[in-house]
């Protein structure tokens, strides 16, 4: 059981947004994660790369900061599975959003909030998948609960 | 100028998948969890998200450029293909069988968890073993996110 906080969860929303419209009226870019981390993924260093990396240290130095205030209980957090269905999950992840350009926060964010096609039917699928991979892992096979 | 936006979007995103509980993947998992342990917290985080930022790029795409910027970049919205089908649904598998997708994956690294250090590590492999298959290079492919 997680307990559910409507209040935390909608502040937090809120602050992703932002981080959404900064980004794109500072320079033009989608804050897409899968985007962004995979953009630094690469041996051809060039600014391209810049803004990501500055990217990743705001977004380390935001977590760690809002921790340092409270704002979540790091102990608290756990997780699903060992180590072989964790690196399974992290590969399916990382094909998945190359494959389909995009996550939660580039589709799921960005891109409905551009009313895209693309964004809303990658939404779709992906929630979808989600919900029926636990489902059949939580109610169906039994593991990782 | 350029970094400094990237840094405060930054900072934006990783205070809100941290507050917003994102960070913890048995939270999530109990968002998929619709038949068992529900947390309907994740609908908060994403509707705020979404309100957000799509008041927002109603307000700077309205502008002709980004202040730092020469142009917009912005992924087509339109063009469902295989791709895309196929990458939302495998993403959706993995973050159904870990509650990770890049965003807060990549945030709780620093918490010090090892879950998330070898997740970040598989979603990586996976980015590279995809990019590697189709023959994407990293900075010239349009990325949603």
């Amino acid at each position: 059981m997680t307990e559910f906080t409507p209040l935390a969860g909608a502040i937090g929303g809120i602050l992703i947004g932002l981080s959404a419209v900064v980004l794109m009226a500072g320079i033009g870019r989608v804050a897409g994660l899968s985007g962004i981390f995979g953009g630094l993924l690469t041996v051809n260093w060039s600014a391209e790369q810049g803004w990501r990396g500055t990217f990743i240290l705001g977004l380390f130095a935001g977590a760690a900061l809002t921790a340092l205030l409270g704002g979540i209980d790091v102990s608290a957090i756990s997780f699903a599975g060992g180590p072989v269905g964790i690196i399974v999950g992290g590969l399916l992840v990382g094909i998945g959003t190359a494959l389909g350009s995009g996550c939660t926060s580039g589709h799921g964010i960005c891109g409905i909030a551009r009313l895209s096609r693309r964004g809303i039917t990658a939404t779709i699928i992906f929630m979808a998948a989600a919900v029926v991979t636990v489902f059949v892992t939580r109610h169906i096979v039994g593991a990782g609960s | 100028m350029n970094h400094i936006a990237a840094l405060v979007s930054g900072l934006l995103f990783g205070a809100g998948v941290a507050l917003s509980g994102m960070v913890n993947p048995v939270k999530v998992l109990n968002f998929m969890d619709i038949a068992g342990t529900w947390d309907p917290t994740l609908i908060f985080v994403m509707a705020a998200g979404l309100i957000v930022t799509f008041a927002g790029y109603r307000l700077v795409l309205a502008r002709r450029q980004p202040l730092f910027a020469p142009s917009f970049s912005l992924p087509a919205t339109s063009g469902i293909d295989a791709r895309l089908i196929a990458g939302a649904g495998l993403f959706g598998l993995g973050w159904g069988l870990t509650g990770f997708c890049p965003g807060p994956a990549v945030a709780s690294l620093v918490f010090g968890y090892w879950q998330s250090a070898l997740f970040v590590a598989a979603m990586a492999a996976g980015m590279i073993a995809m990019r590697l298959i189709t023959h994407r290079p990293a900075a010239t492919e349009s990325v949603e996110g």
